[in-house]
C-alpha cells in the first residue's frame, strides 16, 4: 500500500523515516514508471536531495513546525520554482529558468515538503487532455492509449501512478478537476483568491487558481491548509483566515443538502458516469445527506462565456512573450515588430495561437461590446444562479466530464468539440466558487469516473469533509492502475 | 457561421503580433468562424441592467503603501535574456532613421 502524504509527514516528523529515505523511495517509483507515462518535464534529483537533507536537519534540531515534513511533491510546470526550469509546456519558454519562487512553492518548502519534479501540462494551461504540450506526451496510467486529461495531466498522473503522494496543479476552467477525474484521484480548485497566484504563470487571471491533487481528501486538506492564505504580492488574494481543513474532517453529514441540477444530468452525459454518480449519491444519503432539486438556468451559456473571458485575458497575459526579456527569440528579424511576430509564431503552438486570436478578436474595436462586455455580464448571471441555488442546498453535485478519459487524437480534429466537454467544470471558475473532484467509480474498461462537489465561497472544509466521508465508505481511491503497460 | 474573413484574421494577427502562415490564416478563419458562431448564443441572454463581474468574489481597490520594496535586481532580471548589453536587453532597431 502506498503511503499517503499524511502518513509520510507523521513518519518523518517522528523520525521513523528520514526525509532523505522518503525522497530516495519516491525517485525509485519515478524511475520505474515515468519512462512509460512521461508525467514530468523535469525531475530535480539534486535539488530534492538537498531539500530533504535540510528537512532532516531541521527536525534533528528540534523544529516541530513542519506539517509537510518529507512529503515528495510535484508542481505543474507553470508554477515558478527558483532555479528550476519553468516551461509551461511551451517551446517559447523551453529554456526559461525561474528567477523567483511562487508563493505556494515557498509555503511548501517552509512546511518541509520536498519539490521533486515539474509536471507536464497543456501549453500555457490551455487544453483538456495535455495533448497540447509542446514538450512531452503524458499517458493515462489506467490505459496508456488514453489521455490523462488536462491541463494538469502530468500532476494527475504523477499521483495516480504512485510516483508522488501529492502534486499541485492549476485550474482555470477545470484543469485540476478533469484530469483528477480521468486519473482517479482527488483534485480541488479552491475559492478564487484562496491561494495566491504569485508565481503562477497567468492564463486567465480572473479564473486561475492553484490547488492540490492527491489520492485522499485528507491529503488535499493537509496541502490546502499550508498553501492557502493572504499574500501581499497577489492583490486578488482574499484576506480571510485559513482554518485547519483537517480539523473538520469526520464531522457528521446529517442534514447536509446536496443540490442536483437537471441542467447537469441531461443529454450528453455518458450512462456509466450517470450511474456511478447515482450510486455515490446513495452512499451519501446513507451517511445522512439529503438531496434537493435546484436549477442553474444559465448553465448552457457557461462555455461561451468562458471562452470569451479566458481567451481575452490570455491574449493580454501572453503579450509578454515577445522574444525580448526571456524565452525564444527568432533569428534574423528585420525590426522590433518582426522580432515579436516571428518569435511568437515560432514559439507558440496552435491552440495557444487560436486562443490568443479569439481573445484579441473579442476585445478588438467594434467587437468588444458584443463579445467581451456581454460575456462579463453573463458571468454575473451565472454567479447569481449559484447564489440562488445555495439558498436551497449546501453543496452542488455534478459530473466532472461527460465521459471517462478519451483516446489520444479522438478530439483534436475539432477544437470546439474539445471545448464543449468543459460544461460541468467551467462555471465554478466563472463564479469563483470552490469545487472538488473525487473518484466515484470505474467504467467497464477500467477507466476512472469522478464526481464534483461545488460549494459557497470559502466552503472548502465542507467539500473536503464530504469527499473524506465518501472515501471512508468506499474503496475506489484504493484501487491502483496496472503496473505494466496496458494494451 | 459568423462572418470572419481572411482579411480580418490577418488584421487580428497583426494586433496579436503573430506572423501567421497562409495555411494558418485559412485554418484560423474556419475555426474562429465556428467558435464565434457558437459564442454568439450569448446574444439570447437578457443582460439589461446587469453589471459586469470583474472579480469573482468581490474584492476591489486593494492598495498598499507607496513605499519602495525590494525587487528582482538587474542580474536576475537579465538572467534569461536572449541578448543583453551593459545591463540592458538588446533588441533590433525600434525606430527607423527616417522617423526620428
Amino acid at each position: 500500500m502506498l503511503s499517503t502524504a499524511t502518513q509520510i509527514a507523521a513518519q518523518v516528523q517522528s523520525r521513523e523515516r528520514s526525509a532523505v529515505e522518503v525522497v530516495r523511495a519516491a525517485f525509485a517509483h519515478i524511475d520505474a514508471r515515468n519512462s512509460e507515462l512521461d508525467a514530468f518535464i523535469a525531475i530535480e534529483h539534486e535539488a530534492a536531495r538537498q531539500q530533504a537533507a535540510e528537512v532532516d536537519r531541521r527536525i534533528a534540531s528540534g523544529d516541530s513546525n513542519l506539517p509537510l515534513a518529507g512529503i515528495p511533491i510535484a508542481l505543474k510546470d507553470n508554477i515558478c520554482v527558483h532555479g528550476m526550469r519553468t516551461t509551461c509546456g511551451s517551446k517559447i519558454l523551453e529554456n526559461f529558468t525561474a528567477p523567483y519562487d511562487a508563493h505556494v512553492a515557498k509555503r511548501l518548502r517552509d512546511a518541509g515538503a520536498v519539490i521533486v519534479a515539474k509536471t507536464n501540462l497543456d501549453e500555457f494551461a490551455m487544453g483538456s487532455s495535455t495533448e497540447n504540450s509542446a514538450l512531452a506526451v503524458t499517458r493515462n496510467p489506467w490505459n496508456t492509449k488514453h489521455v490523462p486529461g488536462g491541463s494538469s495531466g502530468g500532476s494527475a498522473v504523477a499521483v495516480a501512478a504512485g510516483m508522488v503522494p501529492a502534486a499541485l496543479g492549476s485550474d482555470t476552467g477545470g484543469s485540476i478537476r478533469q484530469p483528477a477525474s480521468f486519473c482517479g484521484v482527488v483534485g480541488l480548485k479552491p475559492t478564487y483568491g484562496r491561494v495566491s497566484r504569485y508565481g503562477l504563470v497567468a492564463y486567465g487571471s480572473s479564473l486561475d487558481q492553484i490547488g492540490p491533487l492527491t489520492r485522499t481528501a485528507e491529503d488535499a486538506a493537509l496541502i490546502l491548509s499550508v498553501i492557502a492564505g493572504a499574500d501581499a504580492r497577489d492583490a486578488t488574494c482574499l484576506d480571510a483566515q485559513v482554518p485547519d481543513y483537517r480539523a473538520t474532517l469526520g464531522g457528521p453529514l446529517a442534514g447536509v443538502r446536496i443540490g442536483i441540477a437537471d441542467e447537469y444530468f441531461g443529454e450528453g452525459l455518458g450512462e456509466e458516469t450517470r450511474a456511478a454518480i447515482n450510486s455515490a449519491l446513495a452512499v451519501l444519503r446513507e451517511q445522512g445527506a439529503i438531496t434537493a432539486d435546484i436549477h442553474l438556468p444559465h448553465t448552457r451559456y457557461g462555455i461561451a462565456c468562458y471562452y470569451l473571458i479566458a481567451t481575452a485575458e490570455a491574449s493580454s497575459n501572453l503579450a509578454r512573450y515577445d522574444g525580448v526579456h526571456y524565452g525564444h527569440r527568432a533569428a534574423g528579424a528585420t525590426d522590433i515588430v518582426d522580432l515579436y511576430a516571428a518569435s511568437r509564431e515560432e514559439g507558440f503552438g496552435a491552440e495557444v495561437k487560436r486562443r490568443i486570436m479569439l481573445g484579441t478578436y473579442a476585445l478588438s474595436s467594434g467587437y468588444y461590446d458584443q463579445y467581451y462586455a456581454r460575456a462579463m455580464k453573463v458571468r454575473t448571471l451565472l454567479r447569481r444562479d449559484f447564489d440562488q441555488a445555495f439558498k436551497q442546498c449546501d453543496v452542488i453535485c455534478s459530473p466532472v466530464a461527460p465521459t471517462p478519459a478519451f483516446a489520444f487524437g479522438e478530439k483534436t480534429a475539432d477544437p470546439l468539440a474539445m471545448y464543449l466537454a468543459d460544461v460541468y467544470t467551467i462555471t465554478a471558475n466563472l463564479a469563483g466558487i470552490p469545487a472538488l473532484s473525487v473518484p466515484c467509480g470505474f467504467d467497464p474498461r477500467g477507466l476512472p469516473i469522478g464526481m464534483q462537489f461545488m460549494g459557497r465561497p470559502l466552503a472548502e472544509g465542507l467539500l473536503l469533509n464530504l469527499a473524506h466521508q465518501y472515501q471512508q465508505a468506499t474503496e475506489h481511491h484504493l484501487r491502483t492502475p496496472p503496473a505494466a503497460a496496458q494494451h | 457561421m459568423a462572418e470572419v474573413t481572411p482579411q480580418e484574421v490577418r488584421h487580428i494577427a497583426t494586433l496579436a503580433r503573430l506572423k501567421l502562415s497562409d495555411a494558418e490564416v485559412e485554418s484560423f478563419t474556419r475555426e474562429l468562424a465556428a467558435i464565434l458562431a457558437y459564442v454568439d448564443t450569448l446574444r439570447e441572454v437578457d443582460v439589461t441592467c446587469v453589471e459586469p463581474t470583474a472579480h469573482a468574489v468581490g474584492a476591489h481597490n486593494v492598495f498598499r503603501d507607496d513605499a519602495a520594496q525590494p525587487s528582482l535586481g538587474e542580474n536576475m532580471a537579465l538572467a534569461n535574456a536572449p541578448q543583453r548589453q551593459n545591463g540592458f536587453f538588446r533588441v533590433p532597431k525600434v525606430l527607423d532613421q527616417d522617423t526620428v
